[in-house]
């Protein structure tokens, strides 16, 4: 089922034809309306008409976050203030935030590309969804929000944490749709298995999103809610969410490149990869009105997938991300993304959903610590059980990784989780 | 005849131990015996208690991963000889001890062999046909 079928199943061709008359205007845009983006221009001796072709875009300096930081709050806006309807900003872990606005049509261009991808993933009018993300800045709950509202469900803004009322609601109200990161949605999986509630509930899908995943963590979510567990992709200096988003066939994300165009660089060389090959994603932004954005680097690592997909969806599509090119660990010289590691422990039903890593250098090499959550405490019957049970994780990991890590069991419940970005990297090298 | 053995996930960290020993002693709970065994990186501490389903829902109230065996324990008297009589007869009859710990008791000139047999159904019976005794939950708990 499409929320706007004519655009989702549009043929390439005209996709192409749409996407650079509008790349086009958001470049025009750019060089009369925000100062940096003229800047870059005369910089690179170019104006908005010599980019000819979708490929020439490769001729514009990138982005970064730190741009958004120099002109903060509003340097990177091309619009009046007036014309601003909501302002949003990153989750800003340090000092000021990015900030980001949106005028009328902005908002409405959002809420119809997210209520694109709830309906593709299986949200339907008379659905009762519940927002598990935290509202505020944050563009990850009022996005879901506004989306599902234009599918037409009925949202329960409950924003995250306190798991009590969350099941509570979860249970009373009926809710068929939940929307959370994964790693939450992982903790309410454990405690309704816990407590033995999943009879008493009528989940059928979850809309997952605000952090990286795995595909193994995701079917476990599946398991422990039964329910199906569909990834989205976004931030907030792109829009929020809603630039991909997965349908029921979980194949990749379907990309909204009506409305933004993807590339897929290398991170060192920022050259763009052969189509399908890994690369840093960046993004430029064809319709937005206050923040169009050239060319944002997002840090974010996957690769483009083309191959049709059973959904009649036409965009191409972003498969599930693979780390950020920032939060990569290189550990004796070995490149290291904790989803790799996660992707590991997730095929493990003994130990829990949530890891720490640890690394550490003891003066002359690195050293990689994972600590898992003991979960099936019926291995406590024998030793050879549980040095087992570490002997295969430490086995899977170093076929995975290329290294050798220290595998340490924990007591359950004891390694931190959250509602929002889990941190799950304690990097002590250099640290003193 | 088997009694309930408590077998707890312990953290190789200084005061993982205390932190167990606090919660059972707030429950009021006694320990009747206990083994440790450890490798560099965790420990599992196995205990007979005197109310082992409440220390079992005190631990895991705290996050602590516990789990509940049966195993047997046996009756012995203290003087010599008497503990290879019991290991000799399951050597004899091909069964495997995969640990055991021991304690003795303030009032009888006893000594108590706690044991895990890989095939305890057939050591229970060889003990019963030899005499051996075993005691029932309530002849420890109640100690």
């Amino acid at each position: 089922m499409f929320f706007q079928p004519e655009i989702e199943t549009i043929d390439r061709a005209s996709l192409r034809k749409l996407q650079y008359s509008r790349l086009q205007q958001s470049l025009e845009r750019c060089y009369h309306n925000v100062p940096l983006y003229r800047q870059r221009f005369d910089e690179a001796g170019l104006k908005p008409e010599d980019i000819r072709c979708l490929e020439d875009i490769t001729k514009l300096p990138v982005t970064t976050k730190a741009d958004f930081r120099d002109n903060y709050p509003f340097g990177l806006f091309a619009v009046d203030r007036k014309e601003v309807l909501r302002y949003h900003g990153s989750s800003g872990t340090t000092g000021k935030p990015t900030v980001v606005g949106y005028t009328r049509n902005d908002l409405d261009m959002w809420s119809d590309i997210v209520a694109r991808l709830c309906m593709a993933a299986g949200a339907r009018p008379g659905d009762t969804a519940q927002i598990s993300f935290n509202y505020g800045l944050f563009t990850g709950a009022l996005g879901l929000h506004m989306g599902l509202e234009k599918v037409g469900c009925g949202v329960i803004p409950l924003s995250g944490g306190n798991t009590e009322k969350q099941l509570m609601i979860m249970r009373d109200f009926g809710t068929n749709i939940l929307i959370a990161t994964p790693s939450y949605a992982a903790y309410l999986g454990e405690m309704v298995q816990e407590r033995g509630l999943r009879d008493q509930l009528k989940l059928r899908l979850g809309l997952f999103g605000g952090e990286g995943s795995t595909d193994t963590m995701m079917r476990k979510i599946e398991q422990s809610l039964g329910i199906i567990a569909t990834d989205n992709y976004g931030m907030s200096e792109l829009i929020g969410p809603g630039v991909s988003g997965e349908c029921e066939f979980r194949t990749g994300q379907h990309i909204a490149e009506d409305h933004f165009l993807i590339e897929i660089l290398d991170p060192e060389t920022l050259e763009p990869v052969p189509l399908g090959e890994y690369g840093e994603i960046v993004v430029t932004s064809l319709t937005k009105e206050c923040c169009p954005i050239i060319r944002y680097r997002t840090r974010d690592i996957s690769r483009i997938l083309t191959d049709p997909c059973p959904c009649g969806r036409t965009m191409y599509r972003l498969e599930r991300l693979r780390g950020r090119s920032d939060d990569m660990l290189i550990i004796k010289g070995v490149n290291v993304f904790p989803s790799q590691i996660e992707g590991v422990l997730m095929t493990y039903d003994n130990v829990g959903t949530n890891y720490q890593l640890v690394v550490t250098n003891n003066g002359y090499m690195d050293n990689l610590e994972v600590q898992v959550e003991l979960q099936d405490t019926s291995l406590l019957e024998s030793f050879q059980m549980l040095e087992k049970l570490t002997g295969s994780i430490k086995e899977k990991l170093r076929s995975v990784l290329g290294l050798s890590a220290k595998v340490t069991l924990v007591s359950p419940g004891t390694l931190e989780r959250g509602a929002g970005k889990a941190k799950r990297v304690l990097d002590l090298r250099n640290k003193g | 005849m088997f009694i309930s053995q408590i077998s707890i996930f312990v953290e190789n960290k200084q005061g993982s131990l205390a932190a167990i020993t606090e919660i059972l002693a707030n429950e009021n709970i006694d320990i009747r015996a206990f083994s440790i065994a450890d490798t560099t990186d965790f420990g599992i501490l196995r205990m007979i208690v005197s109310d082992p389903d409440r220390a079992i829902a005190a631990l895991r109230a705290k996050n602590i991963a516990v789990s509940l065996n049966r195993v047997i324990a046996v009756q012995i008297r203290d003087v010599p000889g008497s503990m290879h009589k019991v290991l000799g007869l399951l050597s004899s009859n091909g069964l495997v001890v995969e640990y055991a710990y021991a304690f003795i008791s303030r009032k009888r000139e006893d000594a108590y062999v706690i044991l895990r047999v890989d095939e305890k159904e057939k050591a229970a019976q060889l003990f019963e046909d030899n005499h051996v005794h075993t005691l029932t939950p309530e002849e420890v708990y109640n100690f």
